[in-house]
């Protein structure tokens, strides 16, 4: 409605004097969130690369021990719903610092980190396994890319963690203030994210590893 | 005017050098023919550059603003449709043309593609099998291997002229590139990769042939002469490379690969059987593991996670026999093949080799 | 732990050979350095710069001020990049007929790689970026970048990556690889010492500044436009900024994750590029060049927008196809992810694979050859004024077409195999660098220099530097296209055919006209500083210029407008000029800006600490480095007063000041 009437307006304006300067406040949009999502299909990228070398070199085994012989799907399942219950929780934080309660809040993230640090305490625990039957990342292409692209992503949820906890300690100081909470909604991105990754890692990593 | 012609002469001579370049007087078909790409492509392609530096000076001299002899100044003109389709169009046409000879020129001129005709008239006769020559380019030498011929050559090599050469070209640790500017186009030279070359020399005589992707420290001098021969000097040659009384073993291979520069010029009479093929698949070493069998290995899923600990190193005594220090360098130790329950050789995880 | 072990452990492999004081060359430079640098940090005390430079520059969070130090950035680069080259031109004209030259493999080899990685990253990339930084946000009526302590981070962080190789000049050395560091020759196996570990860290440390950077001028484009600027109302340098930066975002990462791979072969044993247990040295140069060919138009975009800026101020016209331009830019953008391969069609990829990149490569000139016929009917009916910057243009657009032209040649697969790392394509990528890139950034300093500091550049000296970089470029250059038809290949330390030598004479003296160039850029500055009175602009819009930059004070004040202004049509200002639109004088509000900080200099300076530390394997170090670069991080996030109100008052005080200039002036 107000397009059809901005239109006639703006053909009188030009007639007459045009406004050139405004003379009230300008508040751009804050850029937050959009600069932090470019942020992620940055990173996004970096995984992209990660994928793509583990695609050129997944079944370069040089003589050694492919993903068949060594991933244990079992394990990898439940870290994958360690990682997925925490994104879940993640989401249920954000419903809470929605409405304003911020004690539910802290205790949703905090349930999430838990989940977080579960997920890299399987993850770690898997690395040292394969390290222990000789399997590190030096012995082939293929486990230099597989222990790096998994190395990455669990890296990413190590910061995520430590990111966590200072938001926890800032939230817990500041409280919800609008900056406090543009920091949750964009860890909020960084922590869906790691799961969308984490879903094509599993699908494609392990999932496919193992496939004769 | 004098000074003029002074500098004028000196600068005529030079360009008149310059056509004379390598690239211009090629002494192969193949390199003659991209000659004439690099020539048809500025020519269409001048078609348009030099309208353009043309229209910009013309348009830069005659709208300067001190000249008061135009009054056709037209500050908000800033649209033309037939214009713009012109100035689009007119770059599309030369490169729809230019890609078609693109797409034909490559493909007829892929390196990989065995010759059909040895210049411009004479197509390749039937039946003629092309000399073979094995390029390995080594820290920071050349090696060539003649399997027709049982002969090997450093620094050197030979063709007769108008039979056409095919290249297998390798390298043995680091990348080159394989390039006989008057002969053809260059090819790069990967270690563990092998890229062909499919030329042919038209003229006799003494060409240079260089590694044109640089290597480390000894590049610049990684250069080697290419004769052109006639039949009868080429035998000559040859019989001259088989007089000469090294032979080359695997462990000479061994020593030859350490890096040197300068390396003198050097035939071999007889090469060890096998060695092109174990350079390329880098297991000149008896107890490394081919690549071509390990990607067999691989392609059947590994060895298991037995095979993870299959790794070995040259031992101590060939070590010693070669002059090579310990680098600490580490390979995939090849196997004995065992035989299985039915008689077929497996793996040590028990998989069919 | 006995002694021994705690050396290791705090020095890593830095031992005192590491310090090259066996080799004059480096010696007598680095004397100079430490001569000039002690001499520097003398009058910066002596006049009490200090406090000043820190907390009005270092700190600072204004992309002016941002965008001026990227420029010093470069122009410190340049010296150092360029006395590489004027190496190498010594070197290969005297390195004939068994003499070896002056500089021993082991040497020349790191100069031309120095001289590649500084020019493109630490010179090119700061100038691209500094211009950006100091141009968008005045062109699109912001009052910053929408991120503005990470673009101050992100200046630091190339700063950082700039000192971590001219560390390697006078600590260890740097690598011997050529620019992009092709494995197998970087592996372990190969280049054992530190040169390649210079050349990974500090592109990595950089990188994390140039992504940033990207992400923050996306965003403020994005974001932080004034009401009425749709996008094809935005200025044409604003657009190619937007693609740049597009572009930034989209092929850093790709960089960041190579180096990491080939960091990861060189310190964690892994076999990504190694010859054995699987490596693939090949996936190291395709991914380079997915980053390397975009890095390209990285560069040179935002140079066309200020052809753009620079042909249509200086004609006085319209731009001629503004949208034919915008669409020429973009599909640009998008061609330059589909064409890395034509960079080693040599490497054997089959006759489809090569054809298929040649012709995409062919097809990015239609869209650059419709940009150049737009700026040549800018010019058609105009008024053509050669100002200094108008010159650089006019030399761009005839340097440019040949530059393209023998780009052309070199797409052609099968010409390409006798061309490939020859001087030839050492020629072309120069002809586009330099008539681009550097024609470019000069026009654009000359241009945008009296907006940044009140008065104009002196253009005597500005026509001497022009004309000298000119006739130098095609006194350099050409011959190397000729030698490259003579089969002469890039990278060569000496020479053995001696007819030859008279070429590289040539080139040398070409490499000398441009040392005079660049002296004439560097006398021009100081002459314009000392007759800065007499130079002076105080009218803000010394060139009639059409976009806003030109609508505000020169220097413009920290919140470069006082009133956002509003936009109706493409030549903003140029519009305004036409219907004597007032400005305004009263009603004044008061102002809100970020805050200075010091976080990004401390966090930049732990990257620093972090590289260097890395590149000699003292771990410990670099571990509490890291832990530094943490707890500062961290540490900033707590600071939630970040910004501060300009009152009402003292922007009126300042905006009457300028009413007065300007009646001053009338």
């Amino acid at each position: 409605m107000s397009d059809i009437q901005a239109t006639p307006s703006a053909v009188v304006a030009d007639q007459q004097d045009l406004q050139f300067w405004m003379k009230e406040d300008h508040h751009p949009e804050n850029g937050t969130l959009l600069g932090f999502w470019i942020y992620l299909m940055s990173d996004c990228l970096i995984f992209a690369c990660l994928f793509a070398t583990y695609g050129v070199l997944g079944r370069s085994y040089a003589g050694g021990p492919s993903g068949a012989d060594l991933f244990e799907l079992p394990l990898v399942a439940v870290n994958t719903t360690m990682l997925l219950l925490s994104s879940i929780t993640y989401g249920f934080a954000v419903l809470e610092m929605q409405k304003n309660r911020r004690g539910t809040m802290m205790a949703w993230l905090i349930v999430t980190g838990l989940f977080g640090a579960t997920f890299l305490g399987i993850e770690l625990y898997e690395f040292a396994n394969l390290i222990h039957e000789g399997a590190g990342p030096q012995r082939s292409a293929f486990l230099s890319s597989f222990f790096t692209l998994v190395g990455t992503h669990g890296l990413h949820v190590t910061f995520g963690i430590v990111w966590l906890i200072t938001l926890l300690v800032q939230v817990g100081r500041f409280g919800l203030t609008p900056a406090n909470k543009r920091r949750i909604m964009c860890l909020s991105m960084f922590w869906h994210f790691l799961d969308v990754v984490w879903i094509g890692v599993f699908t494609f990593v392990y999932l496919m590893g193992v496939l004769p | 005017m004098k000074m003029m012609r002074g500098l004028l002469i000196p600068a005529l001579v030079l360009l008149l050098s310059g056509c004379d370049a390598v690239l211009f007087s090629p002494s192969g078909d193949i390199a003659r023919q991209q000659r004439d790409l690099i020539i048809i492509s500025v020519v269409l392609m001048l078609i348009i550059i030099i309208p353009v530096i043309a229209m910009t000076f013309m348009f830069a001299w005659k709208y300067r603003e001190s000249n008061k002899n135009h009054d056709d100044y037209a500050p908000d003109w800033n649209h033309s449709t037939v214009l713009e389709l012109l100035i689009w169009s007119a770059p599309l046409l030369i490169i729809i043309a230019l890609g078609a000879i693109t797409w034909t020129s490559t493909h007829k001129l892929d390196p990989y593609r065995p010759l059909d005709k040895i210049d411009a008239s004479r197509p390749v006769a039937e039946g003629t099998k092309p000399l073979v020559v094995e390029v390995v380019a080594l820290d920071w030498k050349w090696l060539f291997l003649y399997p027709e011929q049982g002969i090997a050559t450093v620094n050197e090599m030979a063709a007769p002229v108008d039979r056409p050469i095919e290249f297998h070209i390798t390298a043995s640790n680091v990348m080159n590139a394989f390039f006989v500017p008057s002969m053809a186009g260059m090819i790069y030279a990967m270690p563990g990769m092998e890229t062909k070359l499919h030329a042919v020399m038209n003229k006799t005589g003494d060409f240079e042939g260089l590694s044109a992707n640089y290597s480390g420290a000894g590049f610049s001098d990684m250069r080697f002469r290419f004769h052109s021969l006639s039949d009868g000097d080429f035998n000559t040659w040859v019989a001259k490379a088989r007089a000469d009384g090294n032979t080359l073993s695997r462990e000479d291979y061994l020593k030859l690969e350490q890096p040197s520069e300068r390396e003198p010029v050097h035939y071999y009479k007889t090469v060890a059987p096998g060695l092109y093929s174990a350079i390329l698949n880098r297991c000149v070493e008896s107890n490394r593991m081919c690549m071509s069998d390990m990607m067999a290995i691989d392609q059947q899923g590994g060895q298991g996670v037995v095979g993870a600990y299959n790794v070995t190193s040259l031992d101590a005594g060939t070590r010693s026999r070669l002059g090579v220090a310990d680098d600490g360098k580490r390979y995939v130790g090849a196997l004995c093949t065992a035989r299985g329950a039915t008689g077929a050789p497996v793996t040590p995880a028990g998989r069919p080799l | 732990m006995n002694t021994p072990d705690l050396v290791t452990l705090i020095f890593g492999r830095l031992t005192i050979e590491a310090i090259p004081y066996h080799e004059p060359i480096l010696i007598g430079t680095f004397a100079a350095v430490a001569l000039g640098g002690i001499a520097l940090l003398a009058v910066l005390t002596k006049y009490k710069l200090w406090g000043y430079l820190w907390s009005e520059w270092f700190t600072s969070i204004d992309h002016k001020k941002i965008g001026i130090m990227y420029m010093v950035l470069g122009v410190v680069m340049l010296l150092r990049g360029f006395s590489d080259a004027i190496m190498m031109r010594a070197q290969q004209a005297m390195a004939f007929n068994g003499n070896p030259g002056f500089l021993p493999p082991h040497h020349y080899d790191q100069v031309f790689t120095a001289h590649g990685v500084i020019m493109i990253f630490f010179v090119a990339m700061p100038f691209v970026t500094g211009l950006m930084n100091f141009v968008v946000p005045l062109q699109i009526g912001a009052r910053d970048v929408a991120f503005p302590f990470l673009n101050n981070f992100s200046f630091w962080m190339t700063v950082a990556g700039g000192m971590l190789v001219m560390a390697s000049l006078f600590v260890g050395e740097f690598a011997r690889t050529g620019w992009l560091a092709y494995p197998p020759l970087s592996g372990l196996a190969a280049s054992p010492d530190v040169g390649v570990d210079y050349y990974i860290w500090s592109l990595q440390v950089a990188g994390v500044g140039t992504t940033l950077s990207g992400i923050n001028l996306l965003a403020t484009i994005i974001k932080m436009r004034a009401p009425g600027m749709t996008m094809m109302k935005m200025p044409v340098f604003t657009w190619t900024s937007l693609c740049t930066n597009v572009l930034i975002v989209a092929a850093f990462p790709v960089l960041t994750a190579v180096l990491a791979l080939l960091s990861l072969d060189r310190y964690a044993g892994t076999n990504f590029f190694t010859n054995d247990f699987g490596g693939n040295a090949m996936m190291y140069v395709n991914l380079i060049w997915i980053w390397g060919h975009p890095e390209v138009y990285i560069l040179v975009l935002p140079l066309f927008g200020v052809f753009s800026e620079v042909v249509a101020t200086f004609s006085r016209k319209r731009l001629f196809g503004y949208a034919s331009m915008v669409y020429a830019t973009v599909v640009i953008t998008v061609l330059s992810y589909l064409v890395w391969l034509h960079h080693f069609f040599t490497m054997g990829s089959g006759a489809s694979v090569n054809s298929f990149f040649g012709i995409t490569t062919m097809i990015i000139s239609i869209p650059t050859g419709a940009k150049i016929f737009n700026w040549l009917f800018t010019m058609y009916r105009g008024r053509i004024q050669f100002e200094v910057p108008m010159l650089w243009t006019m030399g761009f657009m005839v340097t440019f077409v040949i530059g393209g032209m023998t780009g052309v040649m070199l797409a052609v697969p099968p010409a390409d195999f006798l061309l490939h790392n020859s001087l030839f394509l050492i020629a072309h990528f120069h002809n586009v660098i330099i008539g681009g890139v550097i024609f470019g950034v000069f026009a654009g300093i000359n241009y945008w220099f009296p907006k940044a500091f009140g008065f104009k550049l002196d253009s005597y000296w500005g026509k001497w530097s022009f004309w000298l970089w000119l006739t130098g470029f095609y006194f350099a250059f050409m011959p190397l296209y000729v030698l490259g038809f003579m089969g002469v290949t890039r990278r060569m330390n000496h020479f053995e055919d001696p007819s030859l030598q008279i070429w590289f004479i040539i080139a040398a003296f070409g490499a000398l006209l441009i040392a005079g160039g660049i002296a004439a850029f560097l006398i021009q500055i100081f002459v314009s500083i000392k007759r800065r009175e007499a130079l002076r602009d105080v009218t803000g819009d010394p060139w009639h210029g059409r976009t806003l930059e030109w609508s505000t004070s020169s220097p413009p004040p920290s919140y470069n407008f006082a009133f956002t202004p509003v936009i109706h049509e493409q030549d903003a200002w140029w519009q305004m000029k036409e219907r004597n639109a007032a400005r305004r004088t009263e009603g004044y509000l008061p102002i809100h800006m970020p805050k200075n900080t010091a976080a990004g200099v401390y966090i930049a300076a732990f990257a620093f600490v972090i590289g260097f530390a890395m590149i000699w394997h003292m771990f410990l170090i670099a571990g509490v480095a890291f832990l530094g670069l943490l707890v500062t991080a961290i540490g900033h996030t707590f600071n939630y007063k970040r910004d501060y109100y300009i009152p009402a008052d003292v922007v009126a005080r300042t905006e009457a000041a300028r009413t007065e200039e300007l009646a001053a002036h009338v």
